[in-house]
């Protein structure tokens, strides 16, 4: 099978501490992927330099075949862990820059999932709540005909309804030629959406697979799986 | 409402026992067309993939009949639908069996049980 994302013999080092350490992963196309660690492993790490707003400090990464650049931002959709809107813009102010910046936004797509979680497109973004806020990013994030979604940590720090929303909004909108990436600490929640998984520690690749093939050969969940394999 | 999943078995297994449940206590009745893959992985809040996973094992074993073009339906086959329910009532009497059997009760004590509810 083709793979969308290839890392080999990855480092990054802040600092002189490694965030990773020598890293091996790849992962195949028109996949849900969870990347799952606990805090402090890496997760953030590797995505940034995924999305090319870090370099590594030794080895290769590939996306879709390409080292990271201007080509490979287009293909990436990326959600960062915060906030990175400026509060006095309005959700209309951010569909536009949106619709200028990136050629496969579909901002229709987008003004009809605003709609229908209520907001109004006139609203500042200082007067939204916290877990609105996350909404309205993810469906900025997910409204991009991307070929590979970076989601990192996009449940977390919202309530179990909004949770709900995020999820769903990630499997409908998710098309069979693209690859979706989430890392996140909170793995039961997130474990039903998943194809497949991997757990990172230490800046490593520790363990990884199909979700339903764990659960047919050792009869428990990816969360089971994750508190056997890192308990403290 | 999401649908309810146990850790312990493969996730697409209890998609199928669900859509089994939702035919055979007619939800989704006999030559009745099911939503698409994309509807029900939303309804269910799990992954399409999976979704569609359960869907071509329901295809195969008779129970969903595929139209190219028109989407997926249920079976008419009056045999397929009888044995489809026989296979989940054996699976629940076997559950009812071992748990019952854990506090004592032998069959025919498990039998008596039944018939007074």
């Amino acid at each position: 099978m083709e793979n969308i994302l290839e890392c080999s013999n990855l480092f990054k080092y802040y600092s002189g501490k490694p965030a990773l350490y020598n890293l091996n992963v790849s992962f195949p196309k028109g996949k849900i992927i969870g990347l799952l660690g606990p805090n402090g492993s890496g997760k953030t790490t590797l995505i940034k330099i995924v999305a090319g707003l870090l370099t590594p400090s030794s080895g290769t990464v590939t996306i879709n075949g390409m080292k990271p650049g201007v080509e490979t931002k287009n293909m990436i959709s990326y959600l960062p862990e915060r906030q990175y809107f400026s509060s006095w813009m309005t959700v209309n102010d951010i569909l536009t820059v949106f619709n200028e910046f990136y050629t496969d936004f579909d901002i229709a797509r987008a003004r009809d999932m605003m709609q229908r979680l209520g907001i109004t497109p006139e609203n500042k973004i200082k007067t939204l709540s916290k877990g609105t806020k996350e909404k309205v990013q993810l469906v900025l994030v997910m409204s991009r005909r991307a070929k590979l979604y970076l989601l990192d940590e996009p449940i977390g720090g919202v309530d179990p309804a909004t949770r709900d929303y995020i999820l769903n909004t990630i499997i409908t909108n998710y098309n069979e030629d693209s690859t979706i990436i989430i890392s996140t600490h909170l793995i039961y929640e997130i474990e039903k959406i998943l194809d497949d998984f991997v757990f990172i520690n230490r800046g490593q690749i520790v363990m990884g697979g199909e979700v339903d093939r764990v659960r047919a050969e050792r009869n428990i969940s990816i969360d089971e799986l994750f508190r056997e394999v890192f308990r403290c | 409402m999401a649908w309810n999943f146990t850790s312990d078995r493969p996730i697409y297994l209890q998609l199928i026992e669900h859509i089994q449940a939702d035919v055979i206590s007619g939800k989704y009745a006999p030559g009745v067309r099911l939503p698409s893959v994309r509807e029900l992985a939303a309804e269910a809040s799990v992954n399409p993939n999976t979704m569609q996973r359960a869907l071509s094992e329901l295809e195969e074993s008779g129970l969903l009949i595929s139209q190219r073009t028109t989407g997926r339906f249920v079976t008419e086959d009056y045999n397929i639908l009888e044995e489809s329910k026989l296979l989940l009532a054996r699976k629940i009497a076997q559950e009812f069996k071992q748990k019952i059997s854990k506090l004592g009760y032998s069959s025919k004590d498990a039998i008596e049980l039944l018939k007074n509810l």
